[in-house]
């Protein structure tokens, strides 16, 4: 199993190698608004940016230090040079900091192509709808452009098919995790969404469909560990999986944009691909910085815990990131409604402090 | 008899000014008790349909203005933080929320809302404000979404933006269940315009040499522009207020005795600081003649049209100036500098704005590279006054005003 595994932990710990060694020019994406079937189906490998942690030199001198650490280390990896392999970038709309650090990014650097798609704000109306529609076609006519070749109706449901399939394997391996925790560290779960965020999709889709196979073949009962739920934006850290799990608990489910956020929910083969992109966007759950009702978020969340028998709730929350910042009480109100054990965990800048991490994440598993 | 360039005669509107927010905040207080509905509305958000249907606007974020002013931004914002709200979060929302629930700041609490209407054309903070506010008072909410321009306004935008609005009137009719009169709409969309373009001759009066008032003045005059928009009461006041500032002009009236420096301002107040900032900047001969925050409010006029007044709103208020990319943003700066003639560039880096202010620093060298100004950053929060260290603050203007001098002497 672990040699399955290796190869998805050496692409998020090795971006540049793994960049090196894909055959395709690359298009870095800030966040998981961004849509990977269009650009992949245009001919180009779409990477997810996440930030080197390097200390920040470059980017301070055109974002304050109250901006999150993310999308500033994403901006020092560009100002210098660790993202050169990059032939250009996609900035979704999404928070405040995102969009500001597009214009940063389209002012400041020399990638050969930059797209912003401008997503709107709420999910949840029909006019929300059919615009999405038309940014979606007008990408994917710039991505044409880009490409020097047209997006043929077999060349997106190839690609559909492809990250559809990465979801359902990704949906899969989870499940079968949960059913006997302890086959797989939430680490290593955690590298195998990122891996596929950064690989070629296709041989991730490969690995992962093994990884299944392997994983239902696997016996074993489930142990009697307390079962903790993560909430957030990212978790770019998986020293908080190993905390959690050093603390006798295993996590059975999130709703991070770097977890299931990312693979929960396939695009409908069967309706036309642009609108099926766009209505999966709508429908799976939405980051905050979106509108898809005033208490989605909430009931998700509650729904997910009540699902799969969670123990208690950890908000890993990233300093300086508004939207859930602002959602944060709202859902907490409401878990300590329900009784439902919750703690925050706040990522403060670009290091963690693995000693007070594991003493919180103790603590907290003691008590739930 | 003192040389009329040393006198610092008081603006005589002002009076006027406190008496018409006076009557507004008792009319909105008042609302219940006159069977008409209030809406909370973004200070970026169209107001006119608002007015066109006799609902009383209501400006979360000119409360939190006047919380600031008032200096009681710090307790509030604690109260939020007590309530799990972080401390990094905008302290208008802080001070807002927090005054919902416990019924404080200057005036005792907004008058509650009816329905909420929140255009995030400024920020997408606004957003998530406006949904914990929607949940607290269980009313409905309707955005109003106006994606960002980065390098232009797209016929996609345009038509999103452009469907909304029309959602908007449907919106309003629903919650008032009375329909709209378009020609009263066609009238205050005249009145709008109106308002706008005398706001903007008001501002360009500081062009002149002695200014006749600061972006100070202008922080406190924009009140009506943003909350009374639309009305007749707008039009007339300023009206008032540009003869008096004509009438400062040729007389020589300048509201800093001995202007030396003509300075810019970028993003919004200080407003726990203000007086303080604005004797400060005066201690040195400079005036802060115009700012970036003021004139947001008639920035877009040239995508009005007066005589298709709706039509024209999908164009103007998806183009305010934070809601366009921040090249376009340091473009606009240097168009002021240039009117204003300002000799130096104010930069607030507001904790509590990300959008006006991540890109101040990329704007910053642009101004510098292409004006050769000096330009100071100031790290504060516009109500929060835990993030500003006078002292700090103090040696920072007076090493930028040194410069300033020197610079000055050797022209």
């Amino acid at each position: 199993m672990q040699d399955l595994i290796a190869p998805f932990h050496s692409a998020v710990n090795n971006v540049e190698a793994t960049a090196a060694a894909i055959d395709k020019k690359i298009i870095g994406y800030l966040c998981s608004y961004a849509p990977e079937e269009l650009i992949h189906a245009a001919g180009f490998h779409p990477l997810r940016l996440f930030s080197s942690q390097s200390g920040i030199v470059r980017a301070e001198g055109h974002l304050q230090a109250y901006c999150c650490a993310p999308i500033r280390g994403i901006l020092e990896d560009a100002l210098s040079g660790r993202l050169d392999f990059l032939e250009g970038a996609v900035f979704p709309h999404t928070c405040d900091s995102i969009q500001r650090l597009s214009d940063i990014w389209r002012m400041n650097t020399g990638y050969r192509h930059f797209w912003d798609v401008v997503w709107p704000a709420k999910l949840n109306t029909q006019s929300a709808h059919d615009y999405i529609t038309a940014i979606l076609e007008e990408f994917k006519a710039s991505l044409e452009t880009a490409s020097g070749r047209p997006i043929t109706p077999a060349m997106l449901a190839d690609s559909i098919a492809i990250f559809n399939t990465l979801r359902s394997h990704l949906s899969r391996i989870h499940a079968l995790a949960l059913a006997c925790p302890g086959q797989l560290k939430g680490s290593d779960f955690q590298a195998l969404v990122k891996g596929s965020m950064i690989m070629d999709r296709k041989t991730a889709a490969h690995r992962l469909g093994s990884i299944v196979e392997q994983l239902a073949s696997a016996s074993g009962k489930p142990e009697p560990v307390k079962r903790v739920f993560l909430s957030g934006s990212m978790c770019d850290s998986p020293d908080i999986y190993t905390a959690i799990e050093s603390s006798g608990a295993v996590v059975v489910g999130d709703d991070l944009c770097t977890g299931q956020r990312w693979f929960d929910t396939l695009v409908d083969d069967t309706i036309d691909p642009i609108a099926a992109i766009g209505k999966r966007y709508a429908s799976r759950l939405n980051c905050p910085a979106k509108h898809a009702g005033l208490t989605t978020r909430s009931e998700n969340i509650l729904s997910q815990v009540r699902a799969l028998d969670a123990d208690g709730v950890i908000f890993v929350l990233v300093k300086f990131c508004d939207p859930h910042g602002f959602d944060y009480p709202d859902i907490k109100s409401v878990l300590d409604q329900h009784h439902i054990k919750n703690m925050v965990y706040e990522i403060d800048g670009q290091q963690i402090n693995s000693g007070q991490l594991a003493t919180r994440m103790e603590t907290f598993i003691q008590m739930i | 008899m003192a040389d009329a360039q040393t006198q610092t005669h008081k603006i005589s509107s002002a009076g006027k000014m406190r008496e018409l927010m006076t009557q507004y905040y008792l009319d909105a207080l008042s609302a219940r008790q006159n069977n008409k509905k209030v809406a909370w509305i973004t200070s970026g958000g169209p107001v006119e349909p608002l007015v066109a249907m006799d609902i009383i606007p209501v400006y979360p974020e000119n409360h939190g203005a006047m919380i600031g002013s008032a200096k009681m931004g710090e307790s509030l914002c604690v109260t939020a933080e007590d309530m799990g709200y972080s401390a990094d979060l905008c302290s208008y929302a802080r001070a807002d929320i927090a005054c919902s629930v416990v019924k404080g700041g200057p005036i005792g609490g907004l008058p509650e809302p009816d329905m909420l209407i929140c255009c995030n054309n400024i920020c997408g903070t606004v957003l998530k404000w406006y949904e914990i506010q929607a949940r607290y008072y269980n009313v409905p909410l309707f955005i109003l979404d106006t994606p960002i321009c980065h390098t232009g306004l797209s016929p996609a935008v345009e038509n999103y933006v452009f469907h909304q609005l029309k959602e908007y009137v449907s919106f309003l009719e629903n919650v008032t269940k009375t329909r709209m009169d378009p020609e009263r709409m066609k009238q205050v969309g005249h009145d709008s315009y109106e308002a706008q373009i005398l706001w903007q001759k008001i501002l360009n009066t500081t062009a002149h040499r002695p200014s006749p008032m600061s972006a100070f003045d202008a922080f406190f005059f924009l009140a009506l522009i943003v909350t009374l928009r639309g009305t007749r009461t707008a039009v007339t006041f300023y009206q008032e207020l540009l003869e008096e500032m004509e009438t400062r002009i040729q007389q020589n009236i300048g509201v800093v005795p001995k202007e030396t420096y003509r300075l810019l301002w970028d993003n919004l107040p200080v407003w726990h600081k203000l007086k303080w900032l604005s004797d400060k900047f005066s201690s040195h001969n400079a005036c802060l003649v115009a700012d970036t925050y003021t004139s947001a409010w008639c920035g877009t006029i040239t995508h009005v049209d007066e005589h298709r007044f709706f039509e024209s709103m999908a164009k103007a208020y998806t183009q305010i100036y934070l809601n366009i990319g921040v090249d376009q943003m340091a473009r606009q700066v240097l168009d002021m500098i240039d009117f204003y003639q300002a000799d130096g560039l104010v930069m607030h880096s507001n904790r509590s704005c990300k959008p006006y202010s991540f890109g101040q620093m990329d704007i910053m060298e642009i101004v510098r590279k292409n004006r050769d100004i000096p330009v100071i950053m100031i790290e504060a929060d516009m109500v929060d006054p835990r993030s500003f260290s006078t002292s700090q603050v103090d040696t920072r203007i007076d090493a930028f005003m040194e410069i300033l001098s020197q610079r000055r002497q050797k022209q």
